[in-house]
């Protein structure tokens, strides 16, 4: 144990083994960091009065930061499938760098609420009793905070066992606890999304937010934006490491993508039309959404680009010569990307919210600080994906091997050596 | 018997000293502290306060003199902060006339005058709207306006309708609430604890009435217009980050008053008393007059009628 716990410490020497290119990436990182927590020192001086957010839409940009990016932790699930389920060895080759990114995403979801709380050093008061007062069951939120933490604990468990049996030279077992733990990871993928989204079904003074079919939505459009991003991600990857991903399993992802934007653009279809074509006084927000009301139109132009986007997208990605071409299938998994980021961020939680529950049009757009917090935090999941990644790469490859004690010091040697001499 | 809860008290207590030992850096460094003559002592009291419903009477009063001396502090003027109880055998209901409010707003800004909301930024716990009796999209609130010149009112061709907390009897904000900052006391009215809630809004989005507001930023209000009659739950004065809403004036109405707001209607549309009362003049409003609730289709069972008399204002 105190070997393996060594053995840990000595692998994560390899996220100081790169290049220059990679140093200047993580300072481009860093100035990005840099440039949002000056922002948000800003608003902890100030107060969040430094948004734009007010009385009327008391929830915006940072909540939905973290709506999307619930969807992109949930959407491991794709691979988790394919690669444990069918054992599909191409993507069970590559289902680490998913599970990695969920690790990721849900860290940045934390810190997207931590960035929109009004009293941030409170957040213990949400721990259940003795510390805190959490309303569980009761409140949604409470949900939400336990199958988000129960999802990232599970992520890391997975992640870094199977990692620690590579490194030794060893392979887990499916028919073990953590054989167990994966096949849970999948439940437990969709509840993070379900919850999230009854979370919003929760609030039924706001109408938009109440139709069913908005939790099996989340769920179809977290199946094309995860997947989407991951595999631009991968692709990145195998070109800037020596990471092998096969075309075969990204081409499968990518027909899978296509299923799940099937179900998206067929449900959003579904949704519009139950809440606009009744034309009741329940209509009013969707109808703001797509075409404004009395000349107030800032949403008009999100709703609209998003479903450009999806749509294009889910033409070239359905066709079978433009999905397995890389120019086109980029493009496409890019305007996937855009279009779900702009659906369930701008398009889900602002029209919640105009007009208000009084019927007022406060017309939301981002402040300056809204977007360099929200980009600092981009910039911090980026930072922690490069890192876990690196962490991973050896390891994965099989460069990194801990056989014995005796070889863990060679090991360790050889990984100082090449940090040194890398630096050099 | 007695050991075994005074061992529970000790784990509990180890628990918490964990939790402060392992947050004491991070709030040190991490919070900024405006008032630099308070204590590191109370600053760390204040930091890891119970939430109100979990203190002992000792506790409270504990914590009332903190929080007085630091309004004390921070105004220069002496701030009675009272933790009285809601009294038993009363249930505290609202009653409007909608055929007599004139849309003056001298409630809005009498309860402005009570209960020490932060003028910069403005924060209003009453929203009056004013319709158009002849819009034919009569009467929904997208055709409501709220900025209107009260100066002017009431204009000929339209009504008026105040909205503030309608005191649920089965409130959604209270449910959404995920560290039950928020809750229904037994005289029915809901009530925040300001030094629990952890300012996530949650209650805002569900709250159907747009009853609760956010201290967006600092608040500030003069010391000389600070009303120095408070209650912990109620008009004490807040802080940054959190959310507030109309308590019936729970300082008042705890005490047997009339709310600010019943007292200021300079034509009596207001009407404020105990619901399980069968004589008093609420329930002989709900017995005699047109009344309805607001988005009663949603099940949140107000405690605050709106009611008409004949044909309205002319």
């Amino acid at each position: 144990m105190v070997q393996a716990t060594k053995n840990f410490f000595i692998a994560w020497l390899s996220i100081f083994k790169g290049g220059p290119k990679y140093y200047l990436w993580l300072a481009f990182l860093a100035c990005l960091m840099g440039v949002g927590v000056y922002a948000y020192i800003g608003q902890a001086e100030h107060g969040l009065i430094m948004t734009a957010m007010r009385d009327q839409v008391s929830w915006g940009f940072y909540i939905s930061n973290f709506t999307f990016l619930v969807g992109v932790a949930a959407a491991a699930v794709l691979l988790v499938i394919p690669a444990y389920v069918h054992n599909h060895q191409p993507i069970k080759k590559i289902v680490l760098f998913g599970e990695l990114m969920a690790i990721t995403a849900i860290i940045m979801c934390i810190l997207f609420i931590m960035t929109d709380l009004g009293q941030p050093l409170r957040v213990w008061h949400i721990l259940p009793p003795p510390i805190g007062m959490m309303h569980w069951p009761t409140s949604l939120l409470a949900w939400d905070v336990l199958v988000l933490n129960g999802y990232f604990i599970l992520n890391v468990i997975i992640a870094f066992y199977v990692m620690y049996k590579y490194a030794h030279g060893e392979h887990y077992e499916m028919k073990s606890v953590i054989g167990f733990l994966i096949y849970l990871s999948i439940p437990a993928a969709i509840s993070i999304h379900t919850v999230t989204a009854f979370l919003y079904n929760a609030a039924f003074s706001r109408p938009f937010w109440s139709a069913s079919i908005l939790a099996p939505r989340f769920i179809a459009s977290a199946l094309c934006s995860g997947p989407a991003l991951m595999l631009l991600v991968f692709q990145v990857l195998r070109k800037v490491t020596d990471v092998e991903i096969e075309d075969k399993a990204i081409f499968r992802v990518a027909t899978l993508i296509t299923y799940a934007m099937a179900v998206n653009l067929f449900f959003l279809l579904a949704e519009v039309f139950g809440s606009f074509y009744p034309g009741t006084a329940e209509s009013v927000n969707i109808h703001y959404l797509f075409f404004g009301i009395d000349g107030q139109t800032n949403l008009v132009k999100y709703i609209w680009t998003a479903v450009a986007c999806n749509v294009t997208a889910f033409v070239l990605i359905l066709n079978p010569k433009t999905r397995e071409k890389f120019a086109t299938l980029n493009f496409a998994l890019v305007l996937m990307i855009v279009g779900i980021y702009l659906e369930k961020g701008m398009g889900l939680v602002i029209p919640g919210f105009t007009p208000d529950v009084l019927g007022e049009i406060y017309q939301y757009t981002p402040t300056a600080t809204e977007l360099l917090v929200s980009l600092g935090v981009w910039a911090t999941g980026a930072m922690i994906y490069t890192f876990l990644v690196k962490f991973a790469i050896p390891i994965h490859t099989g460069k990194l091997r801990f056989a014995s004690g005796e070889h863990a010091v060679t090991a360790k040697r050889a990984v100082i050596d090449d940090v040194t001499s890398e630096k050099a | 018997m007695k050991k075994t809860k005074d061992e529970r008290r000790a784990l509990k207590v180890n628990r918490r000293t964990l939790l402060k030992g392992t947050l004491a850096a991070a709030a040190a460094t991490m919070l900024p502290l405006n008032r630099a003559d308070a204590s590191f002592s109370d600053f760390w009291e204040s930091f890891f306060q119970k939430h109100f419903r979990e203190m002992t009477e000792a506790e409270k009063e504990k914590v009332v003199a903190r929080l007085e001396k630091e309004y004390e502090e921070k105004y220069k003027i002496a701030i009675k902060v009272g933790i009285e109880p809601a009294m038993p055998g009363v249930l505290f209901g609202y009653g409007l006339d909608l055929s007599r409010c004139i849309g003056c707003r001298t409630c809005e800004y009498a309860c402005v005058a009570e209960n020490n909301q932060s003028i910069d930024p403005q924060i209003h716990w009453i929203q009056v709207l004013r319709f158009k009796k002849e819009d034919p999209k009569f009467p929904d609130f997208e055709h409501a306006e709220k900025y209107y010149n009260a100066a002017l009112a009431p204009q000929p061709g339209y009504f008026y309708m105040p909205i503030q907390c309608q005191q649920c009897e089965n409130p959604a904000c209270t449910r959404a609430c995920p560290t039950q900052a928020t809750w229904k006391e037994p005289d029915g009215i809901v009530t925040i604890d300001y030094n629990w809630c952890i300012g996530c809004r949650y209650c805002m989005a569900a709250c159907p009435y747009g009853a609760r507001h956010f201290n967006w930023g600092e608040p500030h209000r003069a010391p000389q217009d600070i009303n120095p009659n408070t209650h912990y739950l109620g008009n004490r004065p807040r802080y940054r980050g959190v959310v507030e809403k109309c308590t019936f004036c729970i300082q008042r109405s705890r005490k047997g008053k009339y709310t600010a707001c019943v007292e200021a209607c300079p034509v009596g549309a207001r009407k404020f008393g105990n619901l399980l009362d069968p004589n008093s003049e609420i329930r002989y409003m709900i017995a005699n007059k047109r009344v309805f609730r607001l988005k009663e289709d949603l099940n949140t069972s107000p405690k605050f009628f709106y009611f008409f008399d004949f044909g309205g204002t002319r």
